[in-house]
């Protein structure tokens, strides 16, 4: 071998070193990219799965909750009065404290504070009369504080806890009085202004509503316009130029579809606002042309010999279609719609066009309450100042995350293992 | 006995025209092979008889076809019902992603052949029989057909194809993806099955025409150069073009 030629193979080789390297390169990037993510969003988000408490006592006296009978029934107790009561439980961790300054301490507790204290009663009625220990909800200040997020040594003036308050929290953590717990309210709460209550619960259901009423628009409309086009339309300009439609359909911004729902959906068909109904019609129109475009890949995989088959058996276009082309597609369809949905499911545009983005403090039972979604609830948390919300932004996202690689895995599974093998 | 009559017929690709004049006459009960070298129209042909060109919606077919009197070239035919009568088996085996039983069921299915469950279990037995197959097959008849083996695979085919009784069969290079065994095991099939069907068969191996066939058509170029008895067109054809293709000098 002459050198000229030995130097053409050794460069050949080098290129190729050269193109894996910059290959791997990417990879690396892109793998950083991802784990920087979630870092941030672990890092900050884990703590919002804890809940602080504050461990106190409380007195259920008679004569404070206006209570008469002798032994009072569920009625008087729902109706007592929990006021008292509750403003001495918190007032009892400092009996010292001057009566003017007392919301030093409530503000150290939800301002639901009452309501815990009458939801014990009323879950153990033989508490009355008693003194016993009962965990109250901390407020997001003394939260952020337990959890290490809220710095204490910047000037008492811009600190949202004062020092008297960092006393008392000290002395019930020496005691520990400070419980920290897996944060179950988180799931079951509805929104709320305050950090410490704000849960997931109405966003969550208004996600799971949006996404059924997604799917039961757009699947059936969507299967059906990708057989008639695959299997009986003539080929023509005609279905081309639809062809070609769909397709742009596709592409075009999700808050185009959000002003369609509002100026349609709302304004001419009066459906109620702010709705998954809403909602779910809006995204339908989004996951249509996904659709579409992933039955009719999936008709077209079908191999023509299949069809020759049943056409040759004497079965008509109709029989031929649904015996055999459309039951084998059906992986392929199903897939493609969990992923249109799954797509469907990070949308936040449209839905703040059609109200979505309201602030819900109640769970929805039905697709036509008012709720939000998940990421819209990422959007209003996001732009809400207290420091409880950070954590709450990073868990939501979480929460999505989670909802979407569940989904993706079963479009996967379902691709995988229904899938028929033709030789 | 004449089963079927072709008159002149001209097939059209959009603006290619396919077949020229085609004019034959396919016996009842006979096995009729259709050579030619690639692209030379002899599928095309045997696609007119069961209207499988419908599907090609390119494709005009132009000319008279007649089965027992019954104009297939035509607007008003029950294509449904022509192709319960003439099935088809194609190049490369294509049982449906199903089960045994299913694939040979399913015309029988489609058609209301079958009355009750015991009905359609003998039609099954009796057409996988038929299709040598049945000895193979009978302890795992809810296995997937695309399990089998090539030969098996198009064994079943053709038992799917005669489980609707059809009157003609027509075979599109049914061997080419079959090894040799196989494909005599098929050879033999055909053999017994001309006992009750007309067979049309599209083949590229010479010496497989020469093996089942009674009557041979010479394909070439969309034209039907010759058409007589097997032993006529092999031994002593009157046609120099069919001569030099017979003995490979072309094609």
């Amino acid at each position: 071998m002459n050198s000229f030629k030995k130097n053409l193979l050794k460069k050949r080789y080098n290129a190729e070193r050269r193109f894996q390297w910059y290959g791997k390169i990417a990879i690396g990037l892109a793998l950083s990219f991802l784990a920087v993510f979630m870092f941030q969003i672990f890092s900050k988000g884990y703590s919002a799965f804890q809940k602080t408490w504050i461990v106190t006592e409380v007195h259920y006296d008679k004569e404070l909750l206006l209570i008469d009978a002798e032994s009072p029934s569920k009625d008087d107790l729902e109706n007592a009065d929990y006021y008292d009561v509750a403003y001495k439980a918190m007032t009892s961790l400092d009996p010292g404290l001057p009566e003017e300054e007392d919301r030093q301490l409530i503000q150290m507790v939800s301002y639901k504070y009452e309501t815990e204290v009458k939801d014990l009663l009323l879950k153990n009625p033989d508490f009355l009369g008693k003194i016993v220990p009962i965990k109250l909800t901390a407020s997001d200040d003394v939260d952020q504080v337990h959890k290490g997020n809220y710095p204490r040594d910047i000037p008492e003036k811009n600190r949202r806890v004062n020092d008297y308050q960092l006393q008392i929290y000290d002395m019930l953590n020496e005691r520990g009085d400070i419980l920290s717990e897996f944060n179950i309210s988180f799931f079951t709460s509805p929104d709320s202004r305050e950090a410490e209550l704000a849960g997931i619960a109405s966003s969550f259901m208004g996600t799971v509503f949006s996404i059924l009423v997604c799917l039961a628009f757009s699947f059936p409309v969507a299967v059906l316009a990708a057989i008639y086009l695959e299997e009986f339309a003539p080929k023509n300009k005609f279905t081309d130029f639809i062809e070609v439609n769909i397709n742009n359909l596709a592409a075009v911004p999700s808050i185009v579809f959000g002003l369609l729902g509002l100026g349609v959906l709302l304004a001419v068909f009066n459906l109620p606002r702010s709705t998954p109904l809403v909602g779910g019609i809006t995204l339908s129109l989004m996951t249509l042309p996904t659709i579409i475009i992933a039955a009719r890949a999936s008709l077209k995989a079908v191999p023509p010999s299949i069809r020759e088959a049943a056409l040759a058996m004497g079965a008509s276009n109709m029989q031929t279609t649904m015996h055999h082309t459309v039951p084998l597609s059906m992986p392929g369809t199903l897939s493609g719609t969990i992923i249109g949905l799954a797509q469907a499911l990070g949308e936040t545009a449209p839905l703040i066009l059609i109200g979505m983005v309201a602030f819900v403090n109640t769970i929805p039972g039905t697709p036509v309450d008012p709720a939000a979604s998940l990421p819209v609830q990422i959007y209003i948390w996001s732009e809400s100042a207290e420091r409880g919300f950070v954590e709450k932004v990073s868990a939501c996202i979480m929460v999505l995350l989670a909802f979407l690689i569940l989904m993706n895995l079963a479009a996967q599974i379902v691709r995988h293992k229904f899938e028929k093998k033709w030789s | 006995m004449s089963k079927i009559k072709a008159e002149n017929v001209n097939v059209y690709y959009g603006s290619k025209q396919a077949l020229f004049d085609v004019s034959i006459d396919i016996a009842e009960k006979e096995v009729t092979a259709l050579i030619g070298p690639s692209g030379c129209g002899k599928s095309t042909f045997l696609r007119c008889l069961n209207r499988m060109n419908d599907v090609i919606e390119i494709c005009r077919v132009e000319g008279s076809i007649k089965m027992d009197n019954l104009e297939l070239n035509s607007r008003k035919l029950d294509v449904v019902r022509l192709r319960e009568n003439v099935g088809m088996v194609f190049q490369k085996p294509n049982p449906f992603p199903k089960t045994i039983y299913e694939n040979v069921a399913y015309g029988p299915t489609i058609h209301g052949i079958a009355q009750s469950k015991e009905e359609m279990d003998q039609i099954v037995e009796t057409s996988l029989k038929k299709a040598a197959l049945w000895n193979e097959v009978k302890d795992r008849l809810d296995e997937i057909g695309t399990g089998l083996s090539g030969g098996q695979q198009q064994r079943l085919c053709i038992a799917r194809a005669i489980s609707v009784s059809p009157e003609v069969i027509l075979m599109d290079e049914p061997c080419s993806a079959l090894d040799p065994i196989a494909t005599a095991q098929i050879e033999e099939l055909i053999d017994d099955l001309k006992k009750e069907v007309t067979i049309v068969i599209v083949t590229h191996s010479m010496s497989q025409a020469a093996r089942v066939s009674q009557k041979t058509g010479f394909f070439h170029l969309g034209k039907l150069i010759e058409f007589g008895p097997t032993d006529k067109i092999f031994k002593n054809p009157d046609n120099q073009q069919t001569q030099d293709y017979i003995t490979g000098r072309f094609g």
